[in-house]
């Protein structure tokens, strides 16, 4: 009896190598580049109305930085500012459709 | 010692000069304490981009200060007792920002077409 178990669990021997698919490219994104890169770039500043404004959506939200090419430490500085200005009633928190 | 942009929002029924007044009671009160007011800029009495218990205007000032930090919360806790006050905001700042603020110069206005 154990013999013939201990057989059966061994019959399955064969290598399973890993199906091999290639993987097109999902989705190329250009590395666009950021609206504050040249020297003279605005400075990013929670009074500054009109700039931040060209980061907010239609209903008031702060757009994603993949939408506006911004990089990481932009954007932070843009979403601290966003949420000072609205403190102050500069930027509405929610705009109505 | 340390920079401070601070700005407060007053109710709307005060007159212009109402809430510049306001303004030199403060520089008065911070440079009888020895801290600094580096400028004073009135920012005119502005739409709110929602309203503030029930105001829809405001007068917004705004104050770059040299003080330290007790003068500071000591002229917040003021402005949370003042009836004209609607709202201020503190930040602390590494160096004094040169010139006008944006809000002078003219990038303060909304003008999305909306």
């Amino acid at each position: 009896m154990e013999e013939e178990s201990k057989q059966e669990t061994a019959a399955p021997e064969r290598p399973v190598e890993p199906p091999t698919v290639v993987i097109r490219r999902p989705f190329f994104r250009r590395k666009k580049a950021s609206p504050f890169a040249h020297k003279d770039a605005p400075k990013i500043d929670y009074k500054d109305v009109r700039l931040l404004q060209r980061f907010i959506s239609e209903t008031g939200k702060i757009i994603p930085r993949r939408i506006t090419a911004v990089t990481a430490k932009e954007q932070r500085a843009l979403a601290k500012a966003i949420k000072r200005a609205r403190i102050l009633a500069l930027l509405p928190f929610t705009i109505q459709r | 010692m340390p920079y401070y942009e601070h700005t407060f929002i007053a109710r709307p029924d005060l007159t212009p000069q109402q809430a510049q007044g306001l303004a030199e009671d403060f520089s008065k009160w911070i440079e009888e304490r020895g801290g600094r007011v580096a400028r004073v800029e009135y920012w005119g009495l502005r739409q709110l981009a929602y309203r503030i218990k029930k105001h829809r205007k405001g007068h917004y000032v705004f104050m770059v200060l040299d003080v330290p930090k007790d003068l500071v919360a000591e002229l917040e806790h003021r402005e949370r007792f003042s009836e004209d006050i609607l709202r201020h905001l503190t930040v602390k700042v590494k160096e004094l920002p040169e010139g006008p603020s944006p809000m002078l110069a003219g990038r303060g206005r909304d003008d999305r077409r909306r």
